[in-house]
């Protein structure tokens, strides 16, 4: 056993000499936030894009086996390896292969639906009035469910130990420090915004979103089965809301987020010792000082607090997002859809899609341009 | 006939079997409806069901398995508390026990492992429920029953991860917290929270805001724990166990199951 264990090691030193080590770092440069960012919007477009293909059993399957490949093989890294076998990661990877394939399993019959109606075939889920007795056709179906989950719990919990660390010792702040794990994205948020953004406003919009996604959505299609041709608009801004932008930050808060919130490819290792990340500059001082050539303005004019005539720009370019392009959107893209839904529910929706449109535009700006706040009132604590 | 069968038939036809399931064996179509009429866990089911609604590739069981999590929770919980001591003197060595002296001690990795699969479920059943559009009318109200349900279990999970009382528990829950510093107008270090005065006495400080109120404290430290031991025992689950059977009830009153109209 050992003997064979050597030898594979022995194995993989030689070939890490050659291609191992170049195809990891590729892989570690791609993990990078900008790209890993944009690739997964990029996966998640083309799968929208082309689901009835993409969704078909073998391309599925094929997905499947080349993700367990790669996934397999990257735990033969040491820094890889020690990030999933964490015992409070474990669910991580259980939450990517169970959305991976419920999410197939909800296009796939998005996909057969919309190919029925198209050739005027009835649906999968056709024939309402086709009832069933509840004993024994549910009952043994929930009570099979119900064992099955059982074991599932029973075993995994002979199998791996639930995490006991060191005593809690207000004196020792562990790096980094992380939330736990189905908070990692809030988490990765407050990289890019103020505190009472990520972890106030934001979750607070999410909660009010959800509960609005009802009253917002008039489209009477797709009420009780899979579809997707019928629905794009709104399953795709919830692809982009809870796929993205929670699903995807989450995996990224935990295999790339290392000591001092830095990025660290998933083949490296975690070095305390990095130096931090630049230093990011505000959109005042892009305005007074690389625009205009003066200094940052430290007194007030009009009757303003300096620190409120310094922000100008940025409370004008604030005010246009969430005030003017409202507008503008309602009279182009959204025209349609606001003369269906109506003021107040175009109202409540524009505001929740340019809330969530934000995130992506300050985590570009972040990468792009070291950017740091619209507005910056620090005086306040009010940071946009 | 075997003797094995008389007895059974004994069983069945004596006062005792009677009184306790009052229909007969559910061979028959009316014995089968009285099965889940006259039990009160299964009458929250209707007694025929669409045939489309029940098949695993449309529901994922996803809903009912995240109440089956919970139900594991409670009694893998309750369990729990007959070992556990809510105080920074016993917390982290009263865990430490439970796997080293405790009979069924695994009952802890039952629990923590069940809190992580619920909170996957229960993400599940939300996609679902929308790819299907099932939040679509009459089930508006539903859905946010529903959303309100997510939130709890969230919290539910973020106050137990507390309460093992290592480091990974105490900083998580710090850096989780340190998010209330920042509420808008009653956390210390939110927006216009200055602002809020009484001649020119500020109301609003690190002794007194809404983290303080969180955890009890400036900082996670036992009376952060106790708060966290109660939430998560008693006041949250309670909550969710009165949604659940409103959740429960308005899928019976919203039509069932969803299916194309």
């Amino acid at each position: 056993m050992i003997e064979s264990m050597n030898s594979l090691l022995a194995g993989e030193t030689l070939l890490a000499s050659g291609g191992v080590e170049t195809v990891k770092n590729a892989i570690n440069w791609v993990c990078q936030p900008h790209w890993f960012f944009v690739l997964s919007c990029g996966v998640t477009g083309v799968f929208l894009g082309g689901y009835r293909a993409l969704t078909r059993p073998a391309v599925a399957l094929f997905a499947l086996i080349a993700f367990t490949i790669a996934y397999g093989l990257s735990a033969m890294d040491a820094d890889f390896l020690s990030i999933i076998i964490k015992p409070d990661n474990v669910p991580i990877t259980l939450m990517i292969y169970l959305f991976g394939f419920f999410i197939w399993l909800g296009f796939r019959q998005a996909a057969v639906n919309d190919e029925n109606t198209e050739q005027g075939r009835p649906l999968i889920e056709a024939g309402s009035d086709d009832k069933v007795l509840v004993w024994p056709d549910l009952v043994y179906i929930e009570l099979i469910a119900m064992v099955l989950c059982t074991v599932f719990i029973i075993v995994w919990a002979v199998v791996l130990r639930a995490p006991l660390e060191q005593p809690a010792d207000p004196s020792l702040a562990p790096n980094p420090a992380k939330a736990p794990w189905y908070f990692l994205g809030l988490q990765e948020l407050l990289v890019y915004f103020d505190p009472w953004i990520a972890g106030v406003l934001l979750p607070g919009l999410i909660v009010v979103g959800l509960i609005a996604v009802p009253y917002l959505d008039k489209n009477p299609r797709g009420n009780g089965y899979y579809t997707f041709k019928e629905r794009k608009f709104a399953i795709s801004m919830f692809m982009i809301g809870f796929v993205i932008l929670w699903l995807v930050l989450i995996v990224f808060g935990t295999f790339l987020r290392g000591p001092n919130w830095n990025f660290f490819g998933p083949y490296e290792y975690w070095d305390v010792h990095r130096p931090a990340a630049l230093l990011n500059i505000n959109l005042s001082e892009i305005f007074w000082v690389q625009w205009l050539n003066q200094g940052i303005p430290t007194e007030g004019r009009w009757g303003l607090p300096h620190f409120v005539y310094r922000e100008l720009p940025g409370i004008v370019v604030l005010l246009g997002y969430f005030f003017v392009l409202p507008v503008m959107l309602r009279v182009t893209v959204f025209k349609r859809m606001g003369d269906q839904i109506g003021l107040i529910r175009y109202s409540l929706l524009i505001m929740l899609f340019l809330w969530m449109a934000l995130i992506p535009i300050k985590m570009v700006l972040r990468w792009g341009w070291n950017f740091k706040y619209i507005v910056g009132i620090t005086e306040w604590f009010l940071n946009f | 006939m075997s003797l094995f069968s008389r007895f059974g038939d004994w069983v069945r036809e004596g006062q005792v079997w009677g009184s306790v399931l009052r229909h007969g064996v559910p061979r028959d179509r009316r014995t089968r409806a009285m099965a889940i009429l006259s039990n009160v866990f299964l009458h929250l089911h209707p007694v025929a069901i669409r045939k489309s609604g029940i098949r695993l590739s449309f529901t994922w069981c996803m809903g009912g398995l995240t109440f089956f999590l919970f139900l594991i929770e409670v009694v893998t919980g309750v369990l729990l508390m007959f070992y556990y001591r809510p105080t920074v003197e016993y917390a982290y060595f009263d865990i430490q026990g439970l796997r080293a002296h405790v009979t069924l001690g695994l009952l802890r990795e039952m629990h923590r492992w069940g809190a992580h699969a619920m909170v996957i479920a229960i993400w599940l059943h939300m996609l679902r429920v929308f790819l299907t559009g099932s939040y679509k009318p009459p089930r508006e109200f539903n859905w946010t029953i529903g959303v309100i349900l997510l939130v709890l279990t969230l919290l539910l999970s973020f106050t137990g991860y507390l309460l093992p009382w290592d480091q990974l528990a105490m900083w998580a829950i710090t850096v989780g917290s340190n998010m209330a510093r920042a509420t808008p107008l009653i956390g210390h270090e939110g927006p216009l929270a200055q602002y809020v005065q009484i001649g020119g006495v500020p109301l609003v400080h690190a002794g007194d805001d809404a983290r303080f109120g969180l955890l009890a404290g400036t900082f996670v430290g036992p009376n952060a724990l106790l708060r966290f031991y109660v939430l998560h025992c008693i006041f949250i689950p309670l909550v969710v166990g009165v949604l659940i059977a409103v959740h429960f009830w308005r899928i019976r009153k919203d039509g069932g199951i969803s299916g194309p109209l």
